[in-house]
């Protein structure tokens, strides 16, 4: 689809350089000294297990939480309280940055002051399309809706960086393939850089140009999702990033032991 | 996504359609190849996977880019690759063939009839 209208000023996809990044909640370490790098413009995938350190990356990236230890780099500058840097990281998760109980349309005008290259004509052909009821309130949608509205909302912000912390939970697998389709097309047409985590690896393996595979708040595999995957193959058959997981990440009886 | 296999990375299924392609006459040069920004929007996948393949098909001289008007097949790219497959022929695709019937106690003389009965 989509009727880009026009955006003010050129856009310069986004970076991540991480180093040394650790993180606690109280006595439970989620990140435990994290170096790893997004390189601008790439689709990369953060995949991991429950609990491997994903969300934590994220909001860190996102500057919703300030860091601990270590350093966070986004276009080359630290992104915590800098408005002219997070205001091109748009983070969309499960929760934030809509407006629960108020008319969708208050999210809309608030992400039109926020974001320099948002794209109203398009927010609405995209709420269109995954049949989102423009009229109510989003915590009056259905699981699904509210992903959509999430993911319309992430998309038409154009923003430099775009990360989507799981944004399809609730989505039918015909509202998913929309987003894998929406999300394609309009990086293409609007370059920029996207961090996309999900546990769905099996949809989404494919849009991934690069990948970090975290366990336990650590890196332990990172780099073109192509070679991550052949480095743990056999001989005649490519490893699928489930399969890259499986073999990577602690499992659980470790886990509860440590 | 259903295109391609599991064997093998995405980038080289494309790069080994397109010879494919090539080989067939299906493309023939000078003709035009589908864009990055096709292939990944068509089948879901990351542009930068569809470039990669293209990557190493101009690099092996099969096809030419124009700049900002796309990808096209290289004169002569049909011939090159028939010349190079003849040469790997006996013992890429024959002899594989040839020790499977060794295996199974086939003769020769079984064989160059069947080869002459199916002509």
């Amino acid at each position: 689809m989509t009727t880009a209208s026009t955006t003010s000023g050129a856009t310069a996809p986004l970076g991540v350089d991480i180093a040394g990044l650790s993180y606690r909640f109280g006595s439970t370490v989620a990140l435990a000294d994290v170096t790893c790098a997004v390189r601008p413009g790439t689709i990369t995938g953060l995949v991991g297990r429950n609990g491997a350190g994903k969300t934590t990356l994220a909001a860190l990236v996102a500057a919703l939480r300030p860091v601990q230890t270590g350093t966070v780099l986004v276009g080359g500058r630290p992104v915590w309280e800098d408005p002219d840097v997070t205001s091109r990281i748009c983070l969309m998760r499960d929760k934030g940055a809509i407006v629960e109980d108020e008319r969708i349309g208050t999210s809309l005008r608030i992400a039109a002051m926020l974001r320099p290259h948002w794209d109203g004509e398009y927010a609405l052909a995209l709420l269109d399309r995954f049949e989102v009821p423009v009229r109510r309130k989003p915590q009056q949608l259905s699981r699904g809706k509210r992903s959509a509205l999430g993911a319309a909302v992430a998309l038409a912000s154009r923003c430099e960086l775009t990360i989507f912390d799981e944004v399809y939970l609730g989505m039918d697998a015909v509202a998913r393939r929309m987003f894998y389709d929406e999300l394609m097309a309009d990086y293409i047409a609007h370059p920029r850089t996207v961090i996309l985590s999900s546990h769905l690896l099996d949809e989404v393996e494919d849009l991934m140009e690069d990948v970090i595979v975290l366990d336990r708040g650590r890196v332990v595999a990172a780099g073109d999702t192509d070679a991550v995957r052949q480095a743990h193959s056999r001989p005649g058959e490519l490893a699928s990033l489930t399969d890259v997981l499986i073999q990577l990440s602690t499992p659980s009886s470790a886990r509860s032991a440590s | 996504m259903d295109a391609f296999d599991d064997r093998s990375p995405i980038y080289l299924q494309i790069a080994e359609g397109v010879r494919g392609a090539i080989l067939s006459g299906q493309l023939e040069e000078g003709d035009q190849v589908m864009s990055t920004t096709q292939y990944a929007t068509t089948y879901r996948i990351n542009p930068a996977t569809a470039a990669k393949a293209m990557g190493e098909l101009v690099e092996e001289g099969l096809l030419h880019k124009r700049r900002g008007v796309g990808m096209f097949v290289a004169p002569g790219a049909r011939e090159r690759l028939r010349a190079e497959r003849r040469a790997n022929f006996f013992a890429d695709a024959l002899q594989p063939v040839l020790d499977e019937a060794i295996l199974l106690g086939i003769t020769t003389t079984e064989i160059v009839n069947h080869i002459k009965g199916e002509k």
